[in-house]
C-alpha cells in the first residue's frame, strides 16, 4: 500500500538513504534523519527505507520499533524531554513532571492542544543541576515549571 | 588610544547553557559594548564546578579570575565593580585555579577542560595536545601497548577491565580489517564526565582513539554517542572535521603510514546500548541487543572483527599516558586501581560538579568536602554510586575509599564514577522499585530473567507497598534477585539486583513501613 503520505516524502526518503550510501549500518542515522525533516517515521517509510537499503521491511520495523527515539505518529511542535533518573528524582522531578503534565493538560508521552509533546528520558547528563529538561535541542537545568514554559515559548518561536 | 581587549572565558558546554551561559555572553558583549571597553568573549569548556556555572573567568595579571554563579541582571553590576580587571564583588572567587574545590583535584583526564576554546587546535597543542600521538606515532605498536598496560588504566566505563590487556588482545589477531568503537552512550543517571569531555576538550579523545587505531591495526573508528547530548554530538563533528583538515585523521597521517577515518554514530534512547555488545549491534543498524560471549568483541567485534571498545574517558586518557608516560599516571591511586578518576557528584548535593581525583577518595569526601552536604539543606540518608546499576550506601559506609576493589568489598561498585546524593525524604522501597522499572523499560528483552524478572520484581515491590504478604514477597524479592544475577545475559539484568538489596539490606525500615501501616 503505497498511501498519498509515501508518495509526497518517498523522494525524500530515498535521498536520505542515498546520502547514508543505501548502507544498513547507518539505518539509525537514516530514521534520525528522516524523523529531523517530518518529525517522526510515517509508516510507508520503512518499505521505501527496506528497498534502499536491501532489509526486509520487518527488519526496519524491528529497528525502528526498538528505540525510543522514533515517533511512528507526528509530536507536537515543541518537544520537552523531562528527565525522571535518579539524579533528578533526589530533586523533585516526580513532582515537577506531574506540574508541569498538569499544566499542558496531557499525561506524560502526550501531546498538549498547545502542540506541547512531554516524553519522559532517562538522564541528559546535567545531573548536578538537576532536575533537567530538553526542550527540543536545548539542555535546561534547575528546571522550575516557569523556567521551563519560558524555554517552551522561545522554543516555539 | 587602542587598549588590548581583556579576555573574558563563559562555557559553551551543555549545563552552563542550561542555566544561562549564552545569555550571560550575550549581556557581557551587549554591556561591553555601552561602555566602550573592549572585551573579547572566548567560549570554553566547563572547569566543573557546575554549582557555579554560568562561571564567567576574566583573564588578568594574576591569572583567571572566577565569577560565578553569573546571571544576566549581574553583568551591569559586574561592570561596575570593574570585574575586567578582576575587581571585587559579591561573585568574585578569586583565581579560578586557586577554588579549593578545584586547586584539591588531580587533573590529568581533564587537564585541559575548561581551560582551552574546545575546537582551537593550536590552543590544544600548545596546552600539551597531540604530543601523546606523537610520541606513540615514533613508538612501536607494542611499545604503545605495553605503555598502556604498565599504567594499570583499567576501563573507564564501569567494568575496570585493563585497557592495555584488551588493546593486546586485538593487535594479536591476525592482520585485516579491524575497528575502534568508543562508548560515548554515557546513560548512567548521575555521569556527565564523558559529556563534559566531549564538549570541552574533543580533541584529546580523538587523540587517544588515533593512538589505539596504531597500537592494534585498526584503520576505521566509530563514536557511539547518545542522541540526548546534542551539544557534543555538534563539538565532536566539528572536531573531527578540524582534526581531518589538519591530517590528523585519514589516510597517512602526518606520514606516520597510520590511516585512520573516525565518525560519530548517534545512538537513539536506548540505555541498553551503553552495553558493549548491544552498542555493536546498534552500530550495525540493528536492535541494539545483547550478544552472549564468548567471543569478546576483542577477537569477533563489529561487523564480527576485532575491536577494541571503550569508553570516552579511558581513550581520552591514553593522550597523557603516552604523553607523561607510564609511570607519571602510575603514580596516582591506591591498590590496583591506578591513576585518577573523573567523578561526578550529583542529585541533591549543594556542590556538584566533576571532581578528578587520584582513587582511594573517600565517599564522605566527595560528597562532603568537594559536594558541601544535600542541596536541601535536610540530613543525607543515602548516595547511590556508579549509576542505576550501582548500590545505594549507607552514612557508615562513607569513609569507603572510592577504589575497584574497596567498593566491592562492601558490595558497591565505582561504574562510571557517579555518585547520586538523596537526602531524608528518600524512600528505599521506591527507590528498589524504580530500579525494577527501569530494567523493564530499558531491557533489550533478549534474556527472560531480565526482560520478566524486571516487570515481576516491580509487581512484587508493589505488592510489598500495598502490604500484600510482606515478608513473604521480600524472600520473592530476594530468590529473584538471585535469579536476575546468575541467569541474565549482561549487567542490565545481572546488576538490577545490586541497588535493590542494598536498598533492603541497609534501609530495612523502608520496607516494613507498608506492612506496618496494614496492621494499624
Amino acid at each position: 500500500m503505497t498511501g498519498s503520505t509515501a508518495e509526497g516524502h518517498g523522494d525524500m526518503v530515498k535521498a536520505i538513504c542515498q546520502r547514508h550510501g543505501n548502507d544498513p549500518a547507518s539505518l539509525i542515522e537514516i530514521f534520525h534523519d528522516i524523523q529531523a525533516e517530518l518529525g517522526f517515521i510515517p509508516e510507508p517509510a520503512l518499505t521505501d527505507i527496506a528497498q534502499a537499503i536491501n532489509r526486509s521491511r520487518a527488519e526496519v520495523h524491528g529497528v525502528m520499533s526498538f528505540y525510543h527515539d522514533f515517533r511512528r505518529q507526528p509530536g507536537g511542535t515543541v518537544t520537552v524531554k523531562l528527565c525522571r533518573a535518579e539524579a533528578c528524582q533526589s530533586m523533585g522531578a516526580l513532582e515537577l513532571i506531574e506540574k508541569v503534565c498538569a499544566r499542558h493538560g496531557v499525561t506524560l508521552g502526550g501531546t498538549s492542544a498547545g502542540g506541547v509533546t512531554i516524553e519522559p528520558v532517562y538522564c541528559l547528563g546535567n545531573c548536578a543541576l538537576s532536575p533537567a529538561a530538553l526542550v527540543n535541542d536545548r539542555l535546561v537545568g534547575r528546571v522550575t515549571p516557569d523556567r521551563l514554559d519560558k524555554a517552551i515559548t522561545e522554543a516555539a518561536s | 588610544m587602542t587598549q588590548s581587549p581583556t579576555i573574558v572565558w563563559i562555557p559553551r558546554d551543555a549545563a552552563a547553557r542550561s542555566v544561562g551561559a549564552d545569555d550571560v555572553a550575550a549581556a557581557i558583549a551587549r554591556e561591553a559594548e555601552l561602555r566602550g571597553e573592549t572585551v573579547t568573549i572566548k567560549r570554553n569548556g566547563s572547569r566543573g564546578m557546575l554549582w557555579l556555572e554560568p562561571l564567567v573567568e576574566v583573564e588578568t595579571a594574576e591569572g583567571r579570575i572566577a565569577y560565578g554563579p553569573v546571571g544576566e541582571d549581574d553583568v551591569a553590576g559586574l561592570f561596575d565593580a570593574g570585574f575586567v580587571t578582576g575587581g571585587a564583588h559579591a561573585l568574585h572567587h578569586g583565581p579560578t585555579e586557586s577554588v579549593p574545590y578545584f586547586a584539591n583535584q588531580e587533573r590529568l583526564t581533564f587537564a585541559r577542560v575548561g581551560l582551552i576554546d574546545p575546537l582551537d587546535l593550536a590552543d590544544y597543542e600548545a596546552h600539551g595536545g597531540l604530543k601523546g600521538l606523537r610520541a606513540a606515532l615514533a613508538m612501536t605498536t607494542d611499545h604503545i601497548i605495553e605503555q598502556v598496560t604498565e599504567s594499570g588504566l583499567r576501563g573507564r566505563g564501569g567494568a575496570g577491565f585493563p585497557t592495555g590487556i584488551k588493546w593486546r588482545t586485538v593487535a594479536d589477531q591476525p592482520d585485516g580489517e579491524k575497528y575502534i568503537a568508543c562508548n560515548a552512550d554515557e546513560g548512567d543517571s548521575g555521569t556527565f564526565a564523558d559529556r563534559m569531555l566531549m564538549e570541552g576538550d574533543p580533541f584529546t579523545l580523538i587523540e587517544g582513539m588515533i593512538i589505539a587505531a596504531r597500537a592494534v591495526g585498526a584503520t576505521k573508528g566509530y563514536i557511539y554517542l547518545r542522541s540526548e547530548y546534542p551539544d557534543a554530538i555538534a563539538t565532536m563533528n566539528a572536531a573531527i572535521a578540524i582534526m581531518e583538515d589538519a591530517g590528523w585523521l585519514g589516510t597517512d597521517i602526518q606520514g606516520s603510514g597510520t590511516d585512520f577515518d573516525l565518525k560519530v554514530r548517534r545512538g537513539a534512547g536506548a540505555y541498553i546500548c551503553g552495553e558493549e555488545s548491544s552498542m555493536l549491534d546498534s552500530l550495525e543498524g540493528l536492535r541494539g541487543e545483547v550478544r552472549a560471549k564468548p567471543p569478546i568483541p576483542a577477537i569477533a567485534g563489529l561487523f564480527g572483527k576485532p575491536t577494541v571498545v571503550n569508553n570516552v574517558l579511558s581513550f581520552g586518557t591514553v593522550p597523557v599516558i603516552l604523553a607523561e608516560g607510564a609511570a607519571h599516571y602510575k603514580d596516582f591511586g591506591m591498590g590496583r586501581s591506578r591513576g585518577t578518576q573523573p567523578f561526578q557528584i550529583a542529585g541533591n548535593v549543594k556542590q556538584g560538579g566533576l571532581v578528578e581525583k587520584a582513587f582511594g577518595v573517600t565517599i564522605r569526601e566527595l560528597i562532603e568536602d568537594f559536594g558541601g552536604g544535600t542541596a536541601s539543606g535536610r540530613p543525607f540518608r543515602t548516595a547511590q554510586l556508579g549509576g542505576p546499576l550501582g548500590a545505594y550506601v549507607s552514612e557508615a559506609m562513607l569513609d569507603t575509599p572510592m577504589d575497584y576493589e574497596a567498593l566491592a568489598e562492601h558490595q558497591a561498585m565505582l561504574g562510571h564514577g557517579g555518585i547520586v546524593v538523596f537526602d531524608d525524604t528518600v524512600d528505599m522501597m521506591e527507590m528498589a522499585r524504580f530500579a525494577f522499572e527501569f530494567c523493564a523499560i530499558e531491557s533489550c528483552g533478549k534474556c527472560t530473567p531480565c526482560r520478566v524478572g524486571a516487570v515481576r520484581g516491580r509487581e512484587t515491590i508493589e505488592k510489598i507497598m500495598r502490604g500484600d504478604n510482606a515478608a513473604e514477597n521480600l524472600v520473592l524479592i530476594e530468590d529473584l534477585c538471585e535469579l536476575m544475577t546468575d541467569g541474565s545475559l549482561c549487567a542490565m539484568g545481572g546488576l538490577t539486583p545490586m541497588p535493590v538489596r542494598s536498598a533492603i539490606r541497609l534501609f530495612p525500615g523502608d520496607f516494613e513501613r507498608a506492612g506496618r501501616t496494614a496492621a494499624q
